[in-house]
């Protein structure tokens, strides 16, 4: 569609940021060498793209279009550092190091058929060899494409520090030389379980923001989201990956109801059940079953199966807390730690009253991981408060207030505060 | 291909008891194992027989007994090898059969 109208073609580009800026990228990257001049190539074709699809029209394929515009640009981005004679240490796959620009032209020329390098890429950003703020950082900024200030504020550290943390990173994979390369069959199962690890950082991030005004920040949820479903297609077969994205549907489909007209938190327990969104829960229930499949079953299929007892059950009042204990016991058995020891000790307080409960939480006092943490306070503040032990409940809520750095959280720990003062 | 330096560190405790025994059997078949990696590589003597040197910053040195760093783990010898990328260099590093563990660092190369 020859002159299409400007407003169509922002949106065109920004549709084609979100959806190919991975494809494009990984695709770019053996051509260019390394991470930088990749990067500044598929710039500088979103750029192109934004100044002329209005003359010759929005693409079929932008991704094909976008990768062809990108792999010249960094053609040329080498041939200049060639010429400056700046012997940069490459990144290169194996069998490639001796690549001659002829065979480069020719992976330009092809274009109609781009091999889906996205693997490769997550598999670098994600490697073991860098620090695992640095691979979160990576992450976000190669494969979802936001800008260092973008990923700075998701994480609430200056830009300077996160500019800082990237390009630290770069050096490695460069001066290292971190393979670009999908790991050997192997190794696999190890290195996907680092992945997975950083997709479910950024989308609990997103989720409940550690800190702020928000209590989500969505954007990064769907980030998360958008990494897992990536994965989900580049793996289709690993029960693991199937796991998380079931956790994440299956977690999203209630993001409608955790807050009211006033932006103030809803406990699960008050939520609107009829807001969840069914599709997802469908579709996380599917996924979750093939997760299951596998025995024995996944870190995050067992978590992923605690969100669907509550995405299934009609009303609050009528939640399997038994079947949710056994879940959670499974969890402790094969990755015990204090938080899933918190959360079985909240659902134990369901299943067998709030004394249970409430004695499970008070064991877990002196765990030091949990010393700052604000949802043991909160949660013993609320059996304290079923129990009538109301001035003790108080106390609770209000050593979860100090401990908590969220806006939303805060304003929801006063109400139940003043709720007790009444 | 790119050059790593592999350090081995060992529990100085362990080091002090196999001082002057000959190169263990376990590092003796490593070395046969990956021969073709390996460009070079020594034990070293326990750590309370090095010394350090720091410059003072006034063109002089200060001379003392010991390593920069006193620790429980200290270096016990290193091999330089050559791998066609980080993942290969860990995958052989993996392989050297350390007491406490190793460190694998990529070498420059003059340009």
């Amino acid at each position: 569609m020859p002159g299409a109208a400007s407003a169509e073609v922002a949106a065109a580009v920004a549709d084609a940021h979100r959806r190919e800026w991975a494809f494009v990228l990984a695709a770019t990257m053996r051509v260019a060498g390394d991470i930088d001049t990749a990067e500044e190539a598929v710039q500088d074709a979103y750029a192109t793209a934004l100044s002329t699809w209005g003359g010759s029209g929005i693409p079929r394929n932008p991704g094909a279009w976008l990768t062809v515009a990108a792999r010249r640009r960094a053609l040329d981005l080498r041939r200049r550092a060639a010429t400056a004679e700046r012997a940069l240490p490459k990144l290169l796959g194996p069998g490639e190091a001796g690549l001659e620009d002829r065979v480069v032209e020719d992976m330009v020329a092809e274009g109609g058929d781009i091999p889906d390098d996205r693997l490769r890429l997550i598999f670098t950003c994600c490697h073991p060899a860098l620090a695992f703020e640095a691979r979160v950082a990576l992450t976000l900024r190669l494969l979802c494409g936001l800008s260092t200030a973008e990923v700075a504020r998701a994480f609430l550290v200056p830009e300077a520090t996160m500019a800082a943390r990237i390009t630290r990173a770069k050096k490695k994979i460069a001066a290292a030389r971190i393979p670009y390369r999908v790991p050997a069959a192997s190794e696999l199962h190890e290195r996907v379980d680092g992945v997975l690890a950083v997709v479910y950082l950024v989308y609990t991030t997103g989720h409940t923001a550690p800190s702020g005004a928000d209590l989500m920040r969505r954007d990064l949820a769907e980030r998360g989201l958008e990494l897992a479903k990536m994965l989900r297609v580049l793996l289709p077969h690993d029960s693991d990956v199937a796991g998380l994205l079931a956790l994440i549907l299956l977690t999203e489909a209630r993001t409608g109801a955790r807050l009211d007209r006033n932006h103030d938190v809803v406990l699960l327990e008050n939520q609107d059940r009829s807001k969840w969104d069914r599709q997802a829960i469908e579709e996380g229930v599917a996924l979750l079953r093939e997760a299951l499949a596998a025995r024995p079953p996944g870190r995050f299929a067992l978590i992923a199966a605690i969100a669907a007892v509550h995405d299934e059950s009609g009303t609050w009042s009528d939640t399997d807390w038994h079947e949710i204990l056994g879940l959670y016991d499974l969890l402790m058995e094969r990755w015990p730690s204090p938080v899933v020891q918190l959360n079985r000790a909240i659902a134990l307080g369901f299943a067998a009253g709030p004394a249970a409960g409430l004695a499970e939480l008070d064991a877990l006092g002196a765990e030091p991981q949990l010393a700052g943490y604000p949802y043991l306070a909160a949660a013993r503040g609320d059996f304290l408060a079923r129990l009538g032990r109301l001035e003790e409940a108080r106390v609770a809520f209000g050593e979860a207030l100090i401990l908590t750095d969220n806006d939303a959280e805060r304003r929801f720990l006063r109400g139940r505060i003043s709720a007790l003062t009444g | 291909m790119s050059k790593y330096l592999i350090l081995i560190y060992q529990d100085e405790a362990v080091a002090r008891q196999a001082e002057g025994e000959s190169i263990s059997a376990s590092y003796q078949e490593f070395q046969r194992r990956r021969a073709s990696s390996l460009l070079g590589g020594a034990a070293l003597h326990p750590s309370s027989t090095a010394t350090s040197i720091r410059r003072d910053g006034a063109g002089g040195f200060a001379v003392t007994d010991g390593p920069f760093v006193e620790s429980k783990e200290t270096l016990g010898g290193y091999y330089m090898i050559e791998a066609a990328d980080l993942d290969e260099a860990l995958e052989i590093a993996k392989e050297v059969p350390a007491g406490v563990g190793v460190e694998v660092w990529p070498v420059r190369v003059a340009s």
